[in-house]
């Protein structure tokens, strides 16, 4: 199976059951899209995240009832830094979909989507503990991998491998 | 919903009559280095709070610096009773990102392996699951199966425990003669040893009255909380990756995806030692149709080229140097890909730039989300309820803390 060439047109992906209930909502929220080895990601704006994975998980077309998996993308140095990237799964209709949502640098801060998984607390403790993102609206932001006081944040990618010394 | 909120909420010092206890992280049945802060009402649980992060090794971070293949080696230390689990899912990973053709009598051999981890994993739960409670002797006959298991895995990477035997493109050699004899001779005789265990517990009225109705948890709240695998089909939710998403060729599969209903640690229990039933089905219809052919891809700038090419072609030779001293290049872009592991969803996500090392490997393990479930799972209920829940929900500390 030879690799496709990756689809960046929103026209082109606009039947694509997640993408049409975030165009329908709000067209704007929409920053980018991609589908790429059968992958659909599409990039959300920040401030739209929650209400997104709301819809998302709500509307009877996409049903993306199950948040796989939550993490980051640190793409120093260049600007905005980090990606939040959240992978959703709905069981219903055996799919997945991909959001992602860019995070700067000088405000490295993103609303927590504990209100819609409260699944999502851990994931989103690590990505704080981890890459330093803050997530507004989690109940409980402690660090939980990394000892309580320790410094920089380690995934980062300024962060050399073996440590400060 | 609202208890569940509660749950993640920071806890505070105990107020009125409550007490703060320690479980863990040094305690034998908690399954590795977990730590379980207990709020208590007398032997009532207020709240529960698990700490983790004490085998917090890094591997995220220490795959960035390695070559795509070295990372093989790095996936088994995660979770360490099925290291060959998270082989095929970083492998099949990489696989996409590259657009590799994996040829049958691999993909074949990678379930067969796969199916073979699942039950080793199986046994070490219900050992140890066991014994937590009370029941001692059914350790030592799930121990003396995974002996059988260890030895096969042995046979074919050398190693008991970190096998790995799984390479990007394929497997890293064929199986020795000699091999497929001792897995027939093991799936021959597996089924009758699970009904000995079953024997031992199913029936056992102290076994039934310590996991029937205990730590209940609803199917509503297995999924807001991303609980998978046994965990979540202990409460009745219909959902199994190698059937409804399959990867490796599990749609030349058939098999039964076994279902609780009352999501209590029995249901827990009965799932998996089903599943064990339903895999050792699996494995002896890959045993039966085992395709002869190559096991590795054909891409020479990816795959290690044969001993015996080596000594005989420029070509292989020249691959041979290109590959180990600077690895290959993969393609721009980035996949999730997620299979079934003995504990849920195990998934990986890899990020390439184009360069012949990983720009980003994250690892998403079930044994990380299926924690959230225990708080709603203890809380209202007793202590010693505590160990029958972590019990059920087969945590490996490894695979939670990377």
């Amino acid at each position: 199976m030879p690799l496709e060439t990756a689809i960046t047109d929103v026209e082109q992906l606009k039947e694509k059951p997640a993408l049409a209930c975030l165009l329908a909502w709000r067209p704007e929220a929409v920053k980018a899209v991609k589908w790429d080895r059968a992958e659909l990601t599409i990039w959300l704006e920040r401030e739209s995240i929650r209400e997104a994975a709301k819809r998302l998980r709500d509307d009877a077309s996409t049903r993306f009832e199950f948040l796989s998996d939550l993490t980051c993308l640190d793409w120093y140095p260049a600007d905005p830094r980090f990606e939040v990237v959240y992978h959703l799964l709905s069981m219903a209709r055996e799919d997945r979909v991909r959001l992602k949502v860019r995070v700067s640098d000088g405000d490295p801060a993103i609303d927590s989507i504990t209100p819609i998984w409260p699944g999502a607390a851990p994931f989103e403790r690590e990505v704080f503990d981890l890459f330093g993102v803050r997530f507004g609206g989690h109940p409980d932001l402690r660090r939980i991998m990394m000892p309580e006081g320790w410094e920089g944040h380690p995934l980062r990618k300024d962060y050399p491998v073996e440590g400060y010394r | 919903m609202s208890t569940i909120g509660q749950n993640v909420a920071s806890l505070e010092t105990g107020e009125n009559n409550t007490m703060i206890l320690n479980m863990g992280p040094q305690h034998p049945s908690t399954h590795g280095v977990l730590r379980l802060v207990l709020e208590i009402d007398g032997e009532t649980i207020v709240r529960i709070k698990p700490d983790i992060g004490f085998l917090h090794t890094g591997i995220e971070k220490t795959t960035e610096a390695k070559f795509y293949q070295q990372v093989v080696p790095l996936t088994d230390r995660i979770d360490y009773l099925c290291p060959m689990t998270n082989n095929l899912a970083y492998c099949l990973a990489v696989e996409k990102l590259l657009g590799l053709e994996i040829p049958p009598r691999a993909q074949y051999m990678r379930v067969m392996l796969n199916e073979l981890t699942r039950i080793n994993s199986h046994l070490v739960w219900l050992g140890t699951h066991a014994m937590d409670i009370g029941a001692l002797t059914v350790f030592l006959y799930c121990m003396r199966e995974r002996e059988l298991l260890l030895k096969l895995f042995e046979m074919v990477s050398g190693q008991r425990m970190m096998t790995s035997y799984f390479r990007i493109g394929g497997l890293s050699m064929d199986v020795p003669l000699g091999f497929m004899e001792h897995v027939k001779h093991f799936l021959d005789r597996f089924p009758a040893r699970i009904d000995q265990y079953e024997n031992l517990l199913t029936g056992n009225p102290i076994w039934v009255n310590r996991t029937k109705g205990v730590a209940h948890i609803s199917r509503e709240d297995a999924i807001a909380l991303g609980a998978t695998g046994p965990t979540a089909r202990g409460s009745g939710i219909d959902w199994d990756l190698r059937r409804d998403m399959p990867y490796s060729g599990y749609e030349n599969f058939q098999f039964k995806v076994p279902l609780g209903t009352k999501g209590d640690v029995f249901d827990r229990y009965m799932c998996r030692v089903e599943e064990m039933r339903e895999s050792n089905k699996i494995a002896r219809q890959a045993y039966d149709g085992m395709p002869e052919g190559p096991i590795k891809a054909d891409a020479p700038k990816v795959v290690l080229p044969d001993r015996e090419k080596m000594k005989t072609q420029m070509e292989a030779l020249i691959y041979h140097f290109k590959i180990v001293t600077e690895g290959f290049t993969v393609p721009a872009g980035e996949v999730y890909q997620a299979i079934e592991s003995p504990r849920g969803e195990m998934g990986y996500f890899v990020v390439s730039d184009g360069t012949a090392k990983p720009y980003r490997v994250h690892m998403r393990s079930p044994s990380f989300a299926n924690l959230s479930t225990v708080p709603v799972m203890c809380e209202g209920n007793l202590i010693a309820d505590v160990v029958a829940a972590v019990g059920s929900i087969d945590i490996v500390l490894g695979d939670c803390d990377r």
